[in-house]
């Protein structure tokens, strides 16, 4: 198990069927691992928001406990296309 | 009373009576050091507002006694501490001295709706809640926000559910209404 963007990155395309999926590396903003990511996938359809949150945290059940910060946002296709287009 | 002359309202669960400003650790800091200003201010109205009714507003020592006596931290006396109020946020730090930028954030959200009569316990006094609070709710990070015993989520959700309107509505539910829906109406009449 590493912990880099990208690995993060490409577990959560796998497993959550991501359409779309950022992780940034916000280590240095705060003191210690940390992330942000931002996640879209249609499996968040008709969930609400805690529940998308602990799709995300259980596709990161293995990483999470050795990061100190982590922040989320979890769109549905439409809201990410609705988004990008603000 | 431990800390004399304070009849406030004060986060309960807190294993020493005075708030200790940690240095390392913080996160956000540089939110915090620009809030400096706005916090003193809120900590201020927060103690002349208090906590009201009878028995010197405090209800900390009772909570907290049960809960060092027993020695531990089970599901059901976190069970018991979530459903005890309406509001209940577990923080790194407390609403006067916040000492992550994420439970400050939660401490602003509730402040900017006028939630003033809410739970706090602050997770860096009691490593015991801090790892048991996690364990209950099976969420990883701190701060976390429980409504009516239910949990909600943590920063980023309490600030989605602030913006979309969400968390006016929950509030509503629970009896509690939020300032900001006064203000609205105040700018609608004029």
């Amino acid at each position: 198990m590493e912990l880099s963007a990208e690995n993060l990155r490409e577990k959560l395309q796998r497993e959550l069927e991501a359409e779309h999926v950022e992780v940034e590396d916000t280590t240095l903003n705060r003191c210690a691992c940390s992330f942000r990511v931002l996640v879209v996938s249609s499996k968040f359809e008709g969930k609400p928001l805690l529940q998308r949150h602990r799709l995300v945290n259980a596709c990161l059940a293995e990483e999470l406990p050795h990061i100190h910060a982590f922040e989320q946002k979890t769109l549905t296709p439409e809201q990410w296309t609705r988004e990008r287009q603000k | 009373m431990r800390a004399s002359g304070r009849r406030t309202w004060q986060p309960r669960a807190e294993a020493s009576p005075q708030v200790v400003n940690r240095g390392s650790g913080v996160e956000g800091s540089g939110e915090q050091a620009g809030m400096s200003g706005s916090l003193g201010r809120a900590a201020a109205a927060l103690l002349r507002w208090g906590r009201g009714a009878g028995g010197g507003g405090l209800r900390g020592p009772g909570v907290w006694a049960a809960r060092s006596s027993s020695g531990g931290c089970s599901a059901e006396q976190l069970d018991a501490l979530v459903k005890k109020d309406k509001v209940v946020v577990f923080l790194k730090g407390t609403p006067e001295q916040p000492q992550c930028g994420f439970s400050n954030a939660v401490v602003q959200i509730l402040r900017l709706h006028g939630v003033r009569d809410y739970a706090a316990y602050n997770v860096l006094d009691d490593p015991e809640l801090r790892q048991g609070i996690k364990d209950y709710s099976n969420w990883p990070t701190i701060p976390q926000v429980f409504l009516n015993g239910e949990f909600v989520g943590g920063c980023d959700i309490l600030l989605q559910m602030h913006q979309n309107g969400d968390l006016v509505e929950e509030l509503k539910k629970l009896g509690i209404r939020s300032i900001l829906l006064d203000e609205k109406k105040d700018q609608d009449s004029k």
